[in-house]
C-alpha cells in the first residue's frame, strides 16, 4: 500500500483489495454490503442454484421490493394490484430466494420496505468506508456516506452472492470542487443537473467523482444523496463525499449503526477516510455554487439541461434536433409556461422527507392546476410514516395530489405507474430518456420545488413566483 | 459462455448518440425472471409501430440489416441503467458485437461477461463505419483487429482479461472461486481487526 497522499477512493480501494490487479488480470474486490431488489436478481439466484452454490454471506445482503411493486393501496381482499402476473411472480421469486438463502428481506410486511437506495441509509446499513454494490445504477447514492458504491449487472450479482467479491479494475479519481453556497431556492438536484450538463452524459466514464469543497460540506445528508445519486448520469462509476460530522450525526442510533464503544471506534476509522492533503486526481473540475440556478432538462438525456428561465439552445446536430422534436420544445424559447400533464414527486433521487417537506411547503393551502395529475411517492415506509406524522399527506391530498405507497414508481415506470404518449411530465427523478416514463412520454427533470410550482401553475413554473403570489385559492377550491 | 475468437459479418448502423439501456430494452419488459427471450423486445419502441407491426423506417428493420451480427452505434452507447437485460436482449436478437467511440462502463462490463464484444474505436474510425453501413467486417479478437473489405485494418484495445475470457469462454465465477484461499484470508484478517 502506498504511503503517498491518498484520495478517499484510493483508501476505500486499498482497504477492500483481496487480490491486487495486474496488467493481465483485474483485482478481486471485497464487498461489504450487497443490496438486492426483485428485478436484477432472479437470474443470479437461478445461476447459483444451477451450480449448487450457497449464498456465501447472507448477513451481508439486504433485500427489498421496490421496482415492480404497485404504489396503489391493496384491493378489498387485501391483495396488491400488480401491473402483470409476471411482476407478481418476480416479487414472489425474490421472497422465495431470500427465504431459502436466509437473506433479510424488507418485503410487504416490513416497516422498512422502500426504494433500495432510500432504505440502506435509513437502516444505517450504509456506512462510511464500506464497499456497497447493487444491481442498480443508482447505487452511487450511497457514496454520500463515503462508501464506494456502484451498480453492477446480474452476472456480477451472482458473483457477489457466491463469493462476496467482484473482479474489478480501479477507476480513476475525478475531483469536483464546489465552493461558495447554493442560492436560496437552489437545491442539490439543481446542482446535480447543472453538473451533468457541464460534464456531459459520458464525461465521467471510467471515473469516480469525489465532490469536495465548502458547498458540499454545507449540504445535508439527504442533499448529498441526491447529488451522488446522479453521478451515474454523467457516466461516472460512483460519486463520493468524505464523511464528516453531518454524516455521523445522521447515522448515530440508526438500527444497523454501531453502538457504544464500537461507535467510537467506527468514528475514528471514518474520520481517517477523507482524502489526504496533496492527494492527486486524474481530473478536476471547479465550480462556484453561486453560479447554479434552478435547473431543468429540456432534451432526452440528463445532460441536456438549462437554467429554469433560459431559452432552449439551438440544436447542434440531427441528434439534438430529434430530441427537441420529441420534447416538442422550440430552440430560443424558454420552457417556463409549457403546459404540464403530470407531476411526479419521488424516486431514489428525491423521495426523502426533506424533498416532500419542500414540495408540501409550496402546496400547503393551495390546489394543483385543474386537469393535472400529481403523484407523490415516498421513498420508503419510514418516509411515508414520518411524512404522515407531520400531516404532509394531508397537505398533498388537500392540494389535489395522489399520496401513494412507497416504490420506484414513475421513475422507471415498470409497475403500471406511467403517463400517456405525448404527455409532459415534470419529474423529480433522474432520467429523461425517450419513453422512460411510458412510450412517447416527454420527461422534464426538475427539483421538488420546481415540480411543486409547476403542479400549481399547470405549466413549468418558478417556485419563487408561487411564494411571491402568496396563498391563492383556485375557483375549484372556493367552490368546494 | 461460448468462446468467441473471430467474427465476420456485415454491419448494421444505428447512428444515434447516447442510446441508453431504456432504448435497448424498455423497463416494462424487465419483469421477467429469465434471461432468455428478450430479443423480441430489443429496441422495442423504435422497432415496432403502435399496431405492433415492424416499423420499416427503423434501420434494423431494413432488409440489408437482416442477419447482421455487428452493430455500429453512435457515441455513448449503453448509458443509463445497469440492466444486464440490455446485452441479453442484443445477443438474443442476434448481435455479437457493438462498436462505438464511447461505451458506458456498466454496459460494457455486462456485455463482455455475456460474450457480446463491446469495442471502442477512435473518432475517425468510428465515423468511417457510421458512414458505411452494411460493409463486411472481419474481427479477430486475439489479434485485436478489424479488417475492412478494402483491405484496411483498424486495431482495437481490449483489456487482456476480457480478451482471454472471450477467447476461452471463461466462466468468471469459476475464476473468482479459484481465489477462495485469498478471500478467506481477507475475511479472517478483517474479523481479527473488528
Amino acid at each position: 500500500m502506498s504511503t503517498n497522499p491518498r484520495t478517499l477512493l484510493d483508501k476505500l480501494w486499498d482497504a477492500h483489495q483481496v487480490v491486487a490487479e495486474t496488467e493481465a488480470m483485474p483485482g478481486v474486490m471485497y464487498v461489504d454490503l450487497h443490496l438486492v431488489h426483485e428485478v436484477t436478481s432472479p437470474q443470479a439466484f437461478a445461476e447459483l442454484r444451477r451450480r449448487n452454490l450457497p449464498v456465501r454471506h447472507p448477513q451481508r445482503v439486504l433485500a427489498t421490493l421496490d421496482h415492480s411493486t404497485p404504489t396503489t393501496p391493496r384491493d378489498d381482499l387485501g391483495q396488491h394490484i400488480y401491473a402483470s402476473a409476471e411482476a407478481a411472480a418476480q416479487v414472489a421469486q425474490l421472497e422465495e430466494n431470500c427465504m431459502q438463502s436466509g437473506i433479510e428481506l424488507h418485503g410487504w410486511s416490513s416497516d422498512h420496505r422502500g426504494i433500495v437506495h432510500v432504505i440502506g441509509p435509513e437502516l444505517g446499513a450504509t456506512q462510511p468506508g464500506m464497499t456497497i454494490v447493487c444491481g442498480d445504477s443508482h447505487t452511487s447514492t450511497h457514496g454520500a456516506f463515503g462508501a464506494l458504491a456502484f451498480g453492477i449487472g446480474t452476472t456480477e450479482v451472482g458473483h457477489v452472492l457466491a463469493t462476496q467479491c467482484l473482479l474489478q479494475r480501479k477507476p480513476k479519481n475525478f475531483a469536483i470542487h464546489v465552493t461558495g453556497r447554493l442560492a436560496a431556492g437552489v437545491t442539490a438536484k439543481d446542482l446535480a443537473l447543472h453538473l451533468t450538463g457541464k460534464i456531459g452524459v459520458n464525461g465521467g466514464i471510467g471515473h469516480v467523482f469525489e465532490y469536495r469543497g465548502s458547498a458540499i460540506e454545507a449540504l445535508t445528508m439527504e442533499e448529498r444523496m441526491t447529488l451522488c445519486n446522479m453521478s451515474i448520469e454523467a457516466g461516472a462509476r460512483a460519486g463520493l463525499i468524505a464523511p464528516d460530522e453531518t454524516t455521523f450525526a445522521w447515522l448515530q442510533e440508526r438500527p444497523r449503526a454501531p453502538r457504544g464503544k464500537q461507535w467510537l471506534r467506527a468514528l475514528e476509522d471514518w474520520r481517517a477516510l477523507a482524502s489526504d492533503d496533496g492527494a492527486s486526481y486524474d481530473r478536476e473540475l471547479h465550480l462556484d455554487a453561486a453560479e447554479v440556478r434552478a435547473t431543468i432538462s429540456y432534451g432526452t438525456h440528463p445532460g441536456m439541461v438549462i437554467a429554469l428561465h433560459a431559452p432552449v439552445p439551438a440544436a447542434k446536430d440531427a441528434q439534438e434536433r430529434r430530441a427537441l422534436d420529441y420534447m416538442q420544445v422550440q430552440a430560443g424559447e424558454p420552457m417556463t409556461g409549457m403546459a404540464v400533464d403530470l407531476v411526479f414527486l419521488g424516486s431514489c433521487t428525491n423521495s426523502r422527507l426533506g424533498d416532500l417537506r419542500a414540495a408540501a411547503e409550496l402546496l400547503r393551502d393551495r390546489r394543483i392546476a385543474h386537469g393535472l395529475r400529481m403523484l407523490v411517492v415516498p421513498g420508503s415506509v419510514a418516509v411515508q410514516r414520518a411524512a404522515e406524522a407531520e400531516g404532509l399527506d394531508r397537505v398533498f391530498r388537500a392540494a389535489g395530489a395522489e399520496w401513494r405507497e412507497p416504490g420506484c414508481s414513475m421513475c422507471i415506470a415498470m409497475n403500471g405507474d406511467l403517463a400517456q404518449p405525448g404527455q409532459l411530465v415534470v419529474s423529480t427523478s433522474n432520467r429523461n430518456f425517450e419513453g422512460r416514463q411510458g412510450p412517447g412520454v416527454r420527461t422534464v427533470l426538475a427539483s421538488p420545488l420546481v415540480a411543486a410550482a409547476s403542479a400549481l401553475a399547470g405549466c413549468i413554473a418558478d417556485p419563487r413566483d408561487v411564494t411571491m403570489a402568496g396563498v391563492s385559492m383556485t375557483t375549484e377550491e372556493q367552490a368546494a | 459462455m461460448n468462446p468467441l475468437t473471430h467474427l465476420r459479418s456485415r454491419t448494421a448502423v444505428l447512428a444515434h448518440e447516447n442510446i441508453d439501456t431504456d432504448r435497448i430494452i424498455p423497463a416494462r419488459f424487465l419483469t421477467t425472471t429469465e434471461r432468455e427471450g428478450l430479443g423480441r423486445h430489443a429496441f422495442n419502441d423504435w422497432r415496432y409501430r403502435d399496431d405492433g407491426s415492424a416499423d420499416p423506417a427503423f434501420a434494423l428493420n431494413q432488409p440489408n440489416a437482416q442477419g447482421c451480427e455487428i452493430l455500429v452505434a453512435g457515441r455513448g452507447f449503453g448509458c443509463g441503467s445497469s440492466r444486464e437485460h440490455a446485452p441479453w436482449a442484443l445477443l438474443d436478437y442476434g448481435l455479437r458485437a457493438v462498436l462505438s467511440s464511447e461505451i458506458a462502463d456498466i454496459f460494457r462490463s455486462n456485455a463482455l461477461k455475456n460474450g457480446l464484444l463491446a469495442i471502442t474505436l477512435n473518432a475517425a474510425e468510428h465515423r468511417y463505419l457510421l458512414a458505411h453501413p452494411g460493409i463486411e467486417l472481419a474481427i479477430d479478437i486475439a489479434a485485436g483487429t478489424i479488417e475492412l473489405p478494402d483491405g484496411g485494418r483498424f486495431r482495437f484495445e481490449l483489456d487482456a482479461f476480457s480478451r482471454h475470457c472471450l477467447l476461452e469462454g471463461v466462466d468468471q465465477l469459476g475464476f473468482l472461486h479459484r481465489h477462495e484461499a485469498q478471500i478467506a484470508a481477507f475475511e479472517t484478517r478483517r474479523e481479527a481487526c473488528a
